[in-house]
């Protein structure tokens, strides 16, 4: 099992997940466990950052929903940074992209979150 | 005494009389038009005078016989003793002992003759007995015509039934020449319609399959109908069959089949044919006609054309050629072949069917099956209920959906695979398909959408289809179709597709009301431009389509609540 890097960036934090290779289903225990170790300091927003992910498919699609579902449920924001142009689309056409604001690198994404939290 | 008249239950005058053994026969003018010689019963020669005799031989009387003419014209009773005529039946009723004989007329026809041998008195026959014979022959005459008519009667219900009961089985053996099966071919909505006017027909209709994906469709029409047409049917089907693969070509196949029928056909008989090879991946059409009605495509701009090909009928004259002609039956266009039991339907005011009513129809309908619906109602509101059918009818009717392939150059298989059930192999799939639609004009986002389609389609394929038994293998063709490109992905089952909505649902999902799965068919649908499913021979089959040339980017679904 891979294990996907995790840290906490910005004020407020925000914990951003560096996701890599294949997000399908041998992706699941890898994901999980990246999830526990960002949600391990309550931060407010979570980043999933798709820059080294070459492949999603419709069961990562699931596994995306639901790490978004369990954020929701515990009262963090879900962002996404990172995805191909295809893949933007594939969040359009699943409206994942009506819950999860996208940016287009990391930095971006957490500069939007702490600009979005302070205001 | 023994009588061996024809009717049962009839007065005997033997037994009044005491006459020799008697007989009639049929009417002679009757048997004769059967074209047999006449046969009667004849009394046993010199029977002793206490023993009633038997039943004598029967005595034929050849149809020429000259004492049928003089029996005709002679009423009453007759000596043949004292008769000069030159007669063989007079020799032989001699030779068997008859004295007297007595035609028995009735309503102006010999229906039989009554025939005595001496009387068993001493005495000859008496002025009494004579009129006694007459009076009886006036009684037995129309009795024994009541009795031959019965009894033809029956025969001709026997040889009735017998015919109607090989016309049957006549008709079953025709049946099988007729496809049993429509051919199923991907985007084109095929119907046929047949119906002979008589048990069996000269009509005929066929899709012979060409071996190389294509199929040659074929209508025909033998002159006259019944059985000597359907006969003539029967070989021109099969020379069909034979040359029609072999030959490839349609005019080339109308030729040999011409020769060959020439050779056997009878002289007054001849068959109108047209052929025509279909490509169903292009909608290409090469046609060649001898002497048949011209097929009407209807375009989608809703005008109605002629395919337009001549050459005489087949049988007529050896050493024939015939034109081919090509065409191209764009998506959205519809084809009807047809004989002309369609168009020159009378009804009971004369009145024809006609071209224009046929053109009128094709216009209007929406489907193949619509189509041939339509012009058998159509025809039935015109004839009326009463009218009998004139002719045979065949109807062949083709509709190359919307979705179909536009027509375009070289086309063809580019790659095929198989992948065993392994969870994973869909990634090899999908970089399989990716090289191998390298420089067929992708942009990259279609390449990028294809992929997505193919690894979801692949992925439904292992799971869903083949259960992930390695041993099943998922088969995946590439296919160039000119301005499109086809992947076809099939596994082993025929429930390959991922269960659960068809339209999933993120806020049911996100609030535990629907699994979070489920995106596979969704995916799939908006990634490609078309997407069919097929199950055919135990296998399910996904075909996914990208047209080439623009960016044609799926709409995206907007019945979602937001």
């Amino acid at each position: 099992m891979s294990t996907y890097d995790v840290e906490v960036r910005g004020e407020p934090p925000v914990a951003v997940m560096a996701l890599e290779g294949n997000i399908d289903r041998d992706a699941m225990a890898s994901l999980n466990a990246a999830y526990e170790a960002a949600v391990g300091g309550d931060p407010k927003v979570v980043l999933l950052d798709f820059q080294d992910v070459h492949y999603i498919n419709s069961t990562g699609i699931a596994l995306i929903v639901g790490v978004l579902g369990r954020a929701r449920a515990e009262g963090r924001q879900v962002l996404a940074s990172g995805l191909t142009e295809h893949y933007e689309r594939i969040f359009t056409i699943t409206r994942l992209s009506d819950f999860i604001q996208i940016y287009a690198d990391v930095d971006s994404a957490v500069d939007g979150a702490t600009t979005h939290q302070r205001t | 005494m023994a009588s061996s008249v024809d009717v049962h239950g009839g007065p005997s005058p033997a037994d009044s009389t005491t006459a020799r053994p008697v007989g009639t026969t049929p009417d002679p003018s009757r048997r004769s038009r059967l074209g047999g010689r006449l046969r009667r019963r004849a009394p046993a020669p010199a029977a002793p005078a206490d023993v009633p005799a038997a039943v004598g031989p029967e005595i034929d009387i050849a149809p020429n016989d000259p004492i049928l003419a003089f029996l005709h014209s002679t009423p009453g009773v007759v000596d043949i003793r004292g008769l000069t005529i030159e007669s063989p039946a007079l020799e032989a009723m001699r030779a068997a002992g008859v004295v007297l004989v007595v035609p028995l007329v009735t309503s102006g026809e010999m229906v039989g003759l009554l025939q005595l041998g001496p009387r068993l008195s001493e005495r000859d026959y008496s002025k009494d007995d004579r009129q006694l014979l007459e009076s009886l022959a006036r009684y037995a005459a129309p009795a024994l015509r009541l009795g031959q008519l019965v009894r033809e009667q029956e025969a001709e219900a026997r040889s009735r039934e017998r015919i109607e009961q090989e016309l049957k089985v006549a008709q079953l053996i025709q049946q099988q020449f007729l496809p049993k099966a429509l051919p199923d071919l991907p985007t084109w909505n095929i119907s046929a319609f047949y119906r002979p006017a008589r048990t069996v027909g000269g009509d005929f209709y066929d899709f012979i399959p060409m071996g190389d994906g294509r199929v040659m469709v074929v209508t025909g029409d033998v002159t006259d109908k019944g059985v000597p047409a359907a006969l003539v049917m029967a070989s021109t089907h099969a020379l069909l069959r034979e040359t029609g693969p072999r030959l490839g070509s349609p005019s080339a196949v109308l030729a040999r089949v011409n020769d060959l029928l020439c050779e056997d056909i009878p002289a007054h008989m001849f068959v109108t044919c047209l052929a025509m090879v279909l490509n169903p991946l292009t909608g290409s059409i090469e046609f060649a006609n001898a002497g048949h009605n011209l097929p009407y495509v209807r375009g989608v701009d809703g005008r109605v054309r002629e395919l337009r090909a001549t050459g005489m009928p087949l049988g007529l004259m050896p050493g024939m050629s015939y034109e081919q002609s090509q065409a191209v039956v764009a998506p959205g266009e519809r084809l009807l072949l047809y004989s002309d039991g369609l168009t020159e339907q009378h009804n009971s005011s004369g009145e024809m069917f006609g071209f224009g009513r046929t053109e009128r129809l094709v216009a209007r309908a929406h489907s193949g099956v619509e189509l041939t619906d339509l012009c058998i109602s159509e025809l039935a509101v015109f004839t009326g209920p009463d009218v009998e059918q004139e002719d045979d009818i065949t109807l062949v009717a083709l509709w190359r959906s919307e979705g179909a392939a536009p027509p375009a150059g070289e086309t063809g298989e580019i790659t095929a695979f198989s992948l065993p059930s392994e969870p994973g192999n869909e990634r090899t799939a999908l970089a399989r398909v990716a090289e191998a639609v390298a420089g067929y004009g992708l942009t990259e986002d279609q390449l990028e959408r294809l992929k997505t389609a193919v690894a979801e389609t692949t992925m439904n394929a292992i799971e869903h289809g083949n259960h992930n038994r390695p041993e099943l293998d998922v088969h995946v063709a590439v296919i160039d179709e000119g301005t499109q490109l086809a992947v076809t992905i099939s596994d082993s089952g025929t429930d390959g597709v991922e269960p659960g909505p068809t339209h999933p649902d993120l806020e049911l999902k996100l609030a535990g009301l629907q699994t979070p799965r489920g995106w596979g068919l969704f995916l799939i649908e908006n990634m490609v431009d078309e997407v069919e499913q097929s199950t055919e021979e135990g296998r399910h089959t996904v075909r996914l389509v990208m047209h080439l040339g623009a960016d044609t980017t799926p709409e995206e679904e907007t019945d979602v609540d937001v």
